[in-house]
């Protein structure tokens, strides 16, 4: 199973013997060294670089040369902090709301299901499912499910759970919807690999020793299942920070729920800001590390990483 | 041994020669990579400032093609996926014409190409349809060749009002491909007497919430700005310009209008989200023949904007003389009829209106794909924005879009 990866907090350990350093094993090592350095630290490098461009003296529109500006940094929080923040709030909600869905789901096929392996096969290929579609075909098809002329939006007028005036699409209701819907699978996967092997004896054992059945979750299942809590919330929360589809107004989003990919976007491909869009996103980079960082030492489980 | 004679094919003499010229010796090869390094390390460094790059020298007499880039559904094609005046033209003339729908925002398009154009490189294309405003900023900087007007003789043809326009003062480096005008069009069933003004649009209480305007800053800002009485294609500035932007600010944030939008708007307006809009007429023209004549489309009557996507050559294009080949061509008014049967967009071509009535009279009339004088009269260009103003007028419209 690809996802094991995911649930396997000791890894095996190999007592190998000492081994003098051998050439080879630097020269094994050289491909993937030099991938890193051509397709991570150089872009980076790069990202950085542009982030500090001052505009040229007698440029047009886009033309940026090499400087120390670090006002960038000031300018763009200062301008687009509320898309910063809103980035950020909107990727917990739909991280809390895809854990709330996931982790039912994960314990039916996973624990619940144990019994019917068809059913849990049969389970796990429907949660895979919506990945044979495109992600942007399924983002298009929930703007017209929640459409104002929509069976949806006119039965929740018609029974009053709507205003009469009100509306789904280009909200913030939306927006969280679509990252939640579209991240649920990233969620579910690690949970359910993790609950696949709880052993079930010592649901037993806390039963055998008077605990409520919320007890023995809270003691035993949900500790247990901490390694794909983990892995699951922060396969959500990354992507869900950094994403522009769900948010941009072409789909789910309005001029209101822009998040801060949307930001970038802009920057980069409309205003040609490229010095704004590149410190946007070293900030980005570096408020997920930190926000990772933090949680990783909370959480408890430095063997994941 | 004897070296091998060359091969007949041009193409492949060429191509050998330019084979042998890249052929390095090692130490060669060894301060090649040096320098070009140091030469990445700079240009990763400046993305702007560089010398001027110049046109390069046109090859269209010994290699008869060219490559053009355009926007989506911009030109008749038949059934099976051919274009049938372009193979006209290919017949007529020999040139091979490698057609290829690349535009699809002038934004993101500049942003593929500038890099390429700022060092005086081949794009990829030789030939390019894109809108006033983008081909303005491309002259501004000298991205553009000239066209020489001798080896179009049709250019004749170019309806006398596009002559001369400001960006490209008597045509020297653009010839217009397509127009269209940006009005407001409304659900026909749901305003059966018409949205035909933009305070219309801010003020009718139905629309709240239903209203849509277009992400192309100069249509949307040209219509609200018409609408308070500036002349847009005149002597304007940064007063008149907040007042609109302020106006749009307040729609936005009243909650009168919901979205902005690219080309998308279309989907909102066929699936109800959306009621009235400042939309383009050739997209009605094409919405109104899917949906059954749902939307009505109206020029306000204190104007609405016309705009132009121009046929431009990119400096590093080689291939200029056929390009003038085929805007000659294009300039024919039977063949531009043909197009504008086909594309619902206005052409710039006088006498397609009478080749189009023999070909379809109800083409002809209709008022969308050829304008009465009535409708062009109140149609305005948005005057070009130097590098500066493109820079804020760009930055103040995007915050709205953005919600800053």
């Amino acid at each position: 199973m690809a996802f094991a990866a995911f649930a396997s907090t000791t890894a095996p350990t190999t007592d190998a013997p000492a081994r003098r350093r051998s050439k080879v094993a630097l020269l094994l090592l050289l491909p993937g060294i030099l991938y890193l350095v051509l397709f991570f630290l150089a872009p980076l490098v790069s990202l950085i670089l542009t982030s500090l461009q001052a505009p040229s003296e007698f440029g047009d529109i886009g033309m940026y040369s090499y400087a120390f500006r670090w006002e960038n940094y000031a300018a763009v929080i200062e301008q687009y902090w509320p898309h910063i923040l809103r980035s950020f709030g909107y990727a917990l909600i739909a991280t809390v709301l895809a854990l709330a869905f996931s982790y039912p789901l994960a314990y039916f096929i996973g624990v619940t299901a144990r019994r019917w392996p068809l059913l849990q096969s049969l389970m796990l290929v429907l949660v895979i499912a919506p990945f044979f579609i495109s992600f942007l075909l399924r983002t298009l098809a929930w703007k017209q499910i929640l459409s104002d002329e929509s069976f949806l939006v006119t039965s929740l007028k018609a029974v009053s759970l709507l205003a009469p005036d009100a509306h789904l699409t280009g909200t913030a209701f939306s927006v969280i919807f679509g990252l939640t819907y579209n991240f649920i699978p990233f969620m579910t996967l690690p949970l359910y690999t993790t609950l696949e092997r709880l052993d079930l004896r010592y649901l037993e054992a806390g039963n055998d020793l008077y605990a409520s059945g919320f007890h023995t979750f809270r003691t035993v299942t949900l500790p247990l299942s901490m390694p794909g809590i983990v892995a699951g919330t922060l396969l959500t929360f990354i992507p869900a920070a950094g994403d522009y589809i769900n948010a941009s107004r072409d789909f789910l989003g309005g001029a209101d729920t822009q998040m801060i990919g949307n930001v970038i976007e802009a920057n980069f491909l409309v205003l040609l800001n490229y010095p704004a869009a590149a410190a946007l996103s070293l900030i980005l980079m570096t408020v997920i590390l930190v926000i990772v960082g933090v949680y990783v030492k909370r959480a408890g489980t430095e063997e994941l990483l | 041994m004897a070296p091998r004679p060359m091969p007949a094919d041009p193409m492949i003499q060429q191509l050998i020669r330019q084979a042998r010229q890249a052929q390095l010796g090692r130490r060669a090869l060894l301060t090649g990579a040096g320098a070009s390094a140091a030469a990445l390390a700079l240009a990763a460094c400046s993305t702007g400032g560089a010398a001027q790059p110049t046109a390069a020298p046109d090859k269209s007499d010994s290699d008869k093609t060219l490559r053009w880039d355009n926007w989506a559904l911009y030109i008749d094609v038949d059934d099976s996926g051919d274009y049938p005046t372009l193979d006209a033209f290919t017949e007529a003339t020999g040139i091979k014409v490698a057609y290829t729908e690349a535009v699809d925002d002038n934004s993101t398009y500049y942003g593929k190409v500038k890099d390429q154009l700022a060092l005086g490189k081949d794009i990829g294309a030789d030939a390019v349809c894109l809108t006033d405003w983008m081909v303005g900023r491309l002259a501004r900087i000298g991205y553009l060749q000239e066209l020489d007007h001798s080896n179009i003789p049709n250019l004749g043809n170019l309806l006398p009002t596009l002559k001369d326009v400001d960006f490209d003062p008597g045509r020297a480096l653009s010839v217009p491909w397509q127009g269209g005008l940006t009005g407001i069009c409304w659900d026909k069933e749901q305003f059966p007497n018409g949205i035909t003004s933009v305070a219309e649009l801010w003020s009718n209480a139905d629309l709240k919430g239903r209203v849509g305007v277009l992400s192309e800053m100069r249509d949307t800002m040209g219509l609200i700005m018409l609408d308070q009485g500036v002349d847009i294609a005149g002597d304007w500035g940064d007063d008149e310009f907040t007042v609109a932007i302020d106006e749009l600010k307040k729609q936005v944030s009243d909650g009168q209008v919901r979205n902005i939008k690219g080309n998308s708007y279309k989907e909102d307006l066929v699936n109800g989200d959306t009621l009235a809009a400042i939309v383009w007429s050739g997209d009605i023209v094409q919405l109104n023949a899917e949906n059954g004549d749902k939307w009505g489309f109206a020029v306000p009557e204190k104007g609405g904007t016309i705009w132009n996507d121009n046929f431009v050559v990119p400096i590093g294009s080689a291939h200029k003389a056929n390009v003038e080949e085929l805007i000659n061509y294009y300039y024919d008014p039977a063949v531009a009829a043909e197009v504008a049967a086909y594309v619902n967009y206005i052409t710039p071509v006088a006498g397609a209106k009478e080749a189009a009535m023999e070909i379809d009279p109800e083409l002809a009339e209709n008022p969308l794909i050829f304008p009465d004088d009535a409708t062009l009269a109140k149609a305005k260009v948005f005057r070009t924005l130097s590098g500066a103003e493109e820079q804020t007028y760009g930055a103040q419209f995007q915050s709205i879009l953005l919600g800053a």
